[in-house]
């Protein structure tokens, strides 16, 4: 049955995300997506979801939330702190890496989001339309999520109940991406830039700035050099998620999810797809080292990044929150039955239209 | 013009096919001949994995899934294809839009005018007179790269870029023209305005009003009848094929 939230307070930064919009690209819309899918994963597979299901993305300050329709289960991701505020008048610390099952009338409130981006699933998903294949938000054309826009006060969320009572929640550890230089393949357009720049670009540290948001980030640290000024423009050609651009000023900006998809600076390089998602987590100040790999590097980067995936949600684990212990649900759940009951209500859950309770 | 195709590298998701580093019609056709192979391709069934397929003036870029795809595989196909699949032979389709150029709409046509010792009205006959072709859509959704302004009208971009430029401007640099498909900022010279949306989101097959090998005209329209389009596309009386030209027909003059 379907399940609808309300936005109380929209916060700031906030908008609802899935793995992006492609097959566009040719007619100028960027992919848009999660900065961080592994993260955006993780809470939507404690959340009960499958992998790509629309989630929350959080860039600010998080937002406040009414179950309309419940009860729901949701789950946070990253580093945020949410308080889930009882219709009894009781309020409860939610923190990340577990999920927690509100009911009807509940809300929740999810605190400021500190070094960079975190996520918050809810069972079943954000269900909001697909527009152009995809219900991820892209504000600059106004499309995906609602009505293209971040989060705002009085926005409504369909998603999921939950189909049966079920008072076990599930918890798991916090992901962590590695923290070694970040792996680029050099090019394309390395021969707009000097044997020192390239040198400079790979042994020293880049510090991200203040000036990034979904579409890129900037860096400060040693400019780069091009040949010479008819080398720091090119004619335009296709740019994608993760290409590092140096404008004349020599400073590299790294292209991300939002980006256009044509650009007219020349790359040095771009970051390889299993080190992407870490660019979602670059608070100003932050340091960050560049390594060349190849290609066969960046599949094998790229496999291990799934198989860490894949193992933290093998390890996942079912418990009974304190203050919900129920004799039912003591004797009559296999308490440590993971991941194929936390999935399981979603077998039983369509989605229907409209949204209203039951 | 016989510039071997280069294969670079743009991360492990994507290869750019390029065949030169200017813009240039001949060029942009074998983009477009390559394109055209690609797609056909994809239809019959192979090259699964590639996501989306982005044509620019000189170049071809080809992002894939890279957990689907061997891209070292792929990337010796994509140069192949390059060699042997020649030029574009077809002309896309072509569009007569209209333009309104009446001076609350076209800001800078006076001074370019100025600039070119030409009266604004022979600037605006030589900007009817001329056929565009599109090279790429890309800097945002929508937005037309055109090339074929005539050189006598070739402006440089305005020193200081607008905070705003009003939604369907059409605007010119160098040699090229271009249409905002939103309110934005923006450098480019305005000179007119059209009622034609060149994106919409609500059109699942093709939000874009042009693509990549199109070529399009502009008819002269003054502001009520300017008024009058806006309204009966408003109204959805009147819709993006009705300002297409067929194939066999010419050019109205």
């Amino acid at each position: 049955m379907a399940g609808l939230i309300e936005v109380i307070d929209g916060g700031l930064g906030n908008a609802i995300q899935d793995a992006g919009r492609f097959g566009h690209r040719h007619q100028g819309l960027a992919v848009s997506g999660y900065l961080d899918r592994p993260l955006a994963d993780c809470a939507n597979a404690l959340a009960g979801n499958p992998p790509a299901t629309a989630c929350i993305e959080m860039r600010g300050l998080g937002p406040t939330l009414a179950v309309r329709c419940g009860p729901l289960r949701v789950a946070l991701t990253g580093n945020v702190v949410a308080t889930v505020l009882r219709a009894s008048g009781s309020s409860q610390t939610l923190p990340a890496w577990q999920s927690a099952t509100l009911e009807e009338h509940d809300s929740l409130k999810i605190g400021p989001v500190t070094g960079g981006t975190a996520y918050l699933a809810v069972s079943g998903g954000c269900v909001v339309p697909r527009q152009l294949g995809s219900r991820s938000t892209y504000q600059r054309a106004g499309i995906g999520g609602i009505d293209g826009h971040a989060l705002q006060n009085g926005d409504r969320i369909p998603c999921a109940q939950l189909g049966k009572r079920d008072y076990r929640e599930t918890r798991g550890e916090a992901f962590s991406h590695g923290d070694g230089p970040i792996r680029v393949l050099l090019g394309p357009q390395l021969g707009h830039f000097t044997d020192e720049a390239i040198e400079t670009f790979l042994s020293n540290p880049y510090a991200a700035t203040a000036e990034q948001d979904r579409m890129g980030l900037r860096l400060a640290g040693p400019a780069l050099a091009h040949t010479g000024p008819a080398a720091a423009d090119i004619v335009s050609d296709g740019v994608t998620p993760g290409a590092i651009q140096v404008p004349a000023n020599g400073l590299p900006i790294i292209l991300l999810a939002d980006c256009q998809t044509v650009g007219g600076y020349p790359k040095i390089a771009t970051v390889i797809s299993a080190d992407l998602p870490r660019l979602a987590h670059c608070a100003p100040g932050n340091t960050l080292r560049f390594h060349a790999v190849d290609l066969a590097t960046a599949r094998h980067a790229l496999d291990e990044l799934r198989q860490r995936w894949t193992n933290w949600a093998r390890d996942l684990q079912t418990f009974l929150p304190p203050g919900s212990l129920d004799e039912a649900a003591l004797y009559g759940g296999n308490l440590i039955s993971g991941m194929v009951d936390a999935y399981g209500f979603l077998r039983g859950a369509p989605i229907d239209f409209p949204w209203e309770c039951r | 013009m016989s510039d071997s195709p280069l294969l670079l590298p743009l991360g492990d998701s994507a290869w750019t096919v390029e065949f030169g580093d200017r813009i240039d019609p001949a060029l942009h056709a074998r983009v477009m001949g390559l394109n055209s192979v690609i797609n056909a391709a994809r239809d019959a069934g192979d090259l699964a994995g590639i996501t989306d397929l982005v044509p620019t003036f000189r170049s071809l870029t080809v992002h894939y899934d890279p957990q689907l795809v061997d891209a070292e595989q792929l990337g010796t196909h994509l140069l192949q294809f390059a060699k042997t699949s020649g030029r574009s032979t077809s002309d896309g389709r072509r569009w007569l839009l209209p333009v309104c150029c009446d001076a609350e709409m076209a800001p800078d046509l006076e001074r370019l005018a100025e600039a070119k010792r030409m009266a604004p009205e022979t600037v605006i006959a030589r900007l009817a007179a001329a056929t565009f072709r599109v090279y790429m859509i890309g800097f945002m959704p929508g937005f037309p790269y055109m090339g074929g302004l005539p050189a006598e009208l070739a402006m440089p971009r305005l020193a200081s870029p607008r905070k705003t430029v009003p939604a369907r401007s059409l605007a010119v640099t160098g040699e090229m023209c271009a249409v905002y498909p939103w309110e934005s900022p923006g450098g480019w010279n305005l000179l007119g305005r059209t009622p034609v949306a060149l994106f919409d989101a609500a059109d699942e097959a093709a939000p874009a009003l042009l693509e990549s090998g199109d070529q399009v005209r502009w008819r002269i329209v003054d502001r009520a009848e300017y008024d009058h389009l806006e309204g009966e596309l408003a109204g959805g009386r009147l819709g993006r094929a009705d300002f297409l030209v067929a194939k066999e027909a010419a050019w109205p003059a």
